[in-house]
């Protein structure tokens, strides 16, 4: 079977671009990936977003975006998943090279959150929701993250605060990230002083949402340039799951299902366990998301996925190190670019160049984001070809 | 017309009719009256109540008319399709046009096949509905009718009135006397054109004719639509247990029992208005149901209602022996009002929607 | 204006009108046709107690656009005595704590105005508050 290669990365910074458009914010991302490619030309673009239509006032991203990078004529379209959206435009990415049909394609994740202020954002939001079951009575995701994390608490007992080591994680890592939103660490003594957003769940456990690009250029293995420069990354797992739309109709809320099930794909058709994963850049959107996202990975048993955080395993020198370069809650959560920036991100720590950040010698990365609370799950194995 | 009294002044009607299921809605919150004179009269000076309900920010007619009339089903164990008419009175509506009915209606399981209007009469547009539907029912046209009394009144900040005007309400479901938990025996309205209190359309408060309210418009509608029923079905003060009378204040129905010989233990259970306010379309009615909640089968009943504008509703009803095992299919009256959170000034401006947002 | 989608709705909103899979006998909310139980056709319709628990909530400040009048309010997911869970906000808590496990009962309030302002249709649906009456009642007696 063919070898799906990550050929070019680039990312803009995450947080308020005011000056910079949805088009603008893609093309600087398209446009660092495609000189880190070394010339490679896409056939094709997949666009993951969310908000455009929304807070833009935009649709039809694929020929927007593909034209103003003065790429007229490609096939070009976008991928939606809610905060999943980068990594099921990856997977389309994917699977249109693996099918043969396309030979280079462009995916880029794009989030322009903005063009508008006020609560009209929220509310946009909150359209990763079922709109007549759960947005119509005021409901937005933080408030899902919000009542999980008082079930999680409530149910396995667990010991109030216990969270904090993954913000401080987070924001510990973001601190060298030049692309985070957030660059400065934080002490759990603050995290347990901070104010609530939506009680139990304080201004550290919700990851900002705030505008960013990133792209990845794919190709098959045989197409590389011959004389590009850096370390070929092969997308050996790709799989998407989903589970309910919303919260309510879940026999069990507190297992994310979902997540569950794509690590378990992608991972089976990578031919690894998850204890050969060097690191798992996973959906930190809320601090809660993390510890059953571990939980339904593998990584822990139910209920034990905040121990992972308090015994520092999910450091840089733990033993599976997550949000590498600060996560959704420090680099920032532009949704649906999210997908996308775990793929550089992932892809900057395999070729070693992930500075300040490096994990020595990582060779295995799981990357996943998801829309909503496991609503959708992407998850990809990423490896050193 | 004179006040000439005969008894074809009664509607009566053909077939015997009664209150097959009742029942109460009062909002949660209290304002208390001490509280507005602090903000209007720096606390001095008395005050007609001791508080007033207040409906919570996601409270209206509407809603509150869907509880009380849930409670009146539960009660009443009928199928709410079996119901022909649902009448709203209210001086609230949430719409100025699109019935508070029709939606009461779909939410009670009514419709489609159902009579669906709102009534305003000011303050008797509840008495008018029951009046509407005994007819309904007492004609045969239909088994069910449904008839409420709903208000979230609106009393002008600073304005006298302010310190009554309150929400809540109750439902009625008539039907046919042999399933009655009480049995309306007959009805007397009393009409004229008095101008005592108002509000114009597009107005968000009413006026009112300050002391023109008392004398030509409460105590004459009201003594004149009791005593004529009274005269018109040969009964005196002595032959009821309970009266209830419109309560605007504590002080107006008291004065209006003692002119027509009733005692204050007759008019005690129903005089809810120290503790609730005025609720306006809900006032007279709310107070039968307090007396539902604790009569006994033969005990008689007189009820007058009345809407400025101006008239009286008179309402003769007797108790049957259904009464005691249908009341606690549903929250009582009194369980409402002590269902209470005290709310400050702004906190009630606020939930009335007082302050300027845009 | 949102009209049409709010209306198609009014049977659910207003009254929890769900649904029974006359397979196997589960109770669906929000009705959705197929059973989730047995994956049989489910089209009976069933109007549920409004009787349920919290299943966990949270209080809300920072509203999205419509809701601000109602802000802070607390949503929670609400487990139905019949089984089904649904989304939903408490309204009437009063004084008392909202607790995990706290008996609820479903009333029908006002959700919204569509369009945000006092010119739009009025949503109202279902919300949920402390079993209160009848401790009260209770205590009463």
């Amino acid at each position: 079977m063919t070898d799906v290669v990550i050929a070019g990365i680039g990312q803009t910074t995450v947080g308020e671009h005011w000056h910079l458009s949805l088009r603008e914010l893609a093309y600087h991302a398209i446009e660092a990936a495609r000189l880190d490619a070394g010339g490679l030309l896409p056939q094709s673009l997949f666009v993951g977003n969310m908000l455009a239509p929304n807070l833009s006032g935009q649709a039809h991203l694929g020929v927007l975006i593909a034209d103003f990078a003065g790429l007229r004529g490609i096939e070009a379209y976008t991928v939606e998943a809610a905060g999943a959206s980068g990594g099921a435009a990856l997977r389309a990415g994917y699977l249109a090279i693996k099918s043969g049909f396309v030979d280079v394609v462009l995916v880029v994740g794009v989030e322009k959150l903005t063009d508008k202020v006020g609560p009209e954002v929220d509310t946009a939001i909150a359209t990763s929701l079922d709109s007549d079951y759960e947005a119509v009575q005021g409901m937005t995701p933080l408030t899902q993250g919000a009542m999980l994390m008082r079930r999680y608490f409530h149910e396995y007992g667990v010991p109030q605060h216990a969270l904090a080591g993954f913000p401080v994680t987070a924001h510990a890592n973001g601190a060298s990230n030049p692309n985070a939103m957030f660059r400065k660490a934080i002490k759990p003594e603050l995290y347990a002083r901070v104010g609530m957003v939506c009680d139990p769940l304080n201004m550290f456990d919700a990851a900002p949402e705030a505008d960013g690009a990133a792209a990845v250029l794919l190709t098959r293995a045989d197409l590389l340039p011959p004389d590009a420069n850096h370390t070929p990354i092969r997308i050996a797992g790709s799989s998407v799951a989903t589970d309910t739309l919303s919260l309510h109709d879940r026999p069990d809320p507190l297992d994310f299902r979902a997540a569950r099930l794509s690590v378990g794909q992608a991972c089976l058709q990578a031919g690894l366990a998850i204890d050969q994963m060097d690191f798992f850049e996973l959906c930190d959107a809320y601090s809660v998301y993390a510890a059953l996202t571990l939980e339904a990975a593998g990584f822990a048993e139910r209920g034990l996925g905040w121990v992972l955080a308090e015994e520092g395993q999910i450091g840089l020198k733990g033993s599976i190190p997550i949000s590498t370069m600060g996560g959704l809650k420090a680099r920032g959560n532009p949704i649906g670019a999210t997908g996308l920036y775990q793929v550089v991100e992932a892809v900057q720590q395999l070729r070693g160049v992930a500075g300040n950040n490096q994990i020595p010698e990582a060779k295995n990365a799981l990357i996943q984001c998801l829309g909503g609370p496991a609503s959708t799950a992407v998850t990809h194995v990423l490896t050193v070809l | 017309m004179t006040d000439k009294v005969s008894e074809n002044l009664l509607l009566k009607p053909s077939r015997p009719v009664g209150i097959v299921g009742y029942g109460a809605y009062v909002p949660r919150y209290r304002l208390p009256a001490k509280e507005i004179s602090r903000i209007w009269t720096g606390g001095t000076g008395g005050v007609p109540i001791q508080e007033k309900s207040v409906p919570g920010p996601d409270e209206d007619t509407t809603t509150m008319s869907i509880e009380a009339a849930r409670n009146a089903l539960a009660r009443a164990g009928i199928d709410p399709e079996e119901i022909r008419a649902v009448w709203v009175g209210s001086e609230s509506h949430p719409y100025a046009v699109k019935p508070t009915s029709t939606i009461v209606a779909e939410a009670l399981g009514v419709v489609p096949f159902t009579q669906a209007g709102d009534w305003e009469f000011a303050c008797k547009a509840g008495t008018e509905a029951m009046v509407a539907a005994m007819g309904l029912v007492g004609s045969d046209m239909a088994k069910y009718a449904l008839a409420i009394g709903m208000d979230t009144a609106q009393g002008r900040p600073g304005d006298a009135l302010e310190y009554t005007a309150s929400a809540g309400g109750a439902a009625f479901l008539l039907g046919p006397a042999e399933e009655s938990v009480a049995v309306i025996e007959s009805t007397l309205s009393y009409v004229t054109d008095t101008p005592d209190f108002w509000r114009r359309e597009y107005q968000k408060y009413p006026e009112h004719g300050q002391r023109f309210t008392g004398e030509p418009a409460y105590f004459k509608h009201i003594s004149s639509a009791a005593q004529s029923y009274l005269d018109a079905t040969g009964t005196t003060a002595e032959d009821y247990q309970y009266a209830v009378f419109h309560q605007p204040n504590s002080k107006f129905p008291s004065r209006v029992a003692g002119q027509l010989g009733f005692s204050k233990e007759q008019i005690a259970t129903g005089l809810l208005v120290s503790v609730i306010g005025n609720t306006y379309s809900g006032a007279a009615i709310i107070g039968l149901t307090a007396i539902l909640d604790v009569a006994e089968p033969g005990d008689r009943i007189l009820m007058v209602s009345f809407g400025s504008g101006a008239g009286s509703d008179a309402f003769g009803i007797r108790v049957t022996e259904r009464l005691p095992e249908r009341r606690d299919l549903a929250p009582k009256t009194q369980t409402y009002i002590a269902r209470r959170t005290e709310i400050d000034y702004a906190t009630y401006s606020r939930m009335r929607g007082k302050l300027v947002l845009k | 204006m949102e009209i049409p989608r709010h209306w198609r709705l009014k049977k659910q909103r207003y009254a929890l009108v769900g649904e029974v899979c006359p397979h196997c006998d589960a109770k669906i909310f929000p009705p959705r046709d197929v059973c989730p139980e047995c994956g049989d056709e489910a089209k009976t319709l069933f109007e549920f107690s409004g009787r349920g628990e919290v299943y966990s909530y949270t209080t809300l400040s920072n509203a999205p656009a419509g809701y601000q009048a109602s802000a802070p309010y607390t949503v929670a997911l609400v487990k139905l005595d019949e089984g089904p869970m649904v989304t939903a906000q408490l309204t009437d808590i009063g004084e008392q704590d909202v607790e995990i496990g706290m008996p609820v009962e479903m009333v029908t309030r006002k959700l919204r105005s569509e369009g945000d302002d006092d010119r739009g249709m009025l949503v109202y649906g279902y919300k949920f508050r402390p079993m209160e009456l009848q401790q009260l009642a209770a205590a009463a007696d």
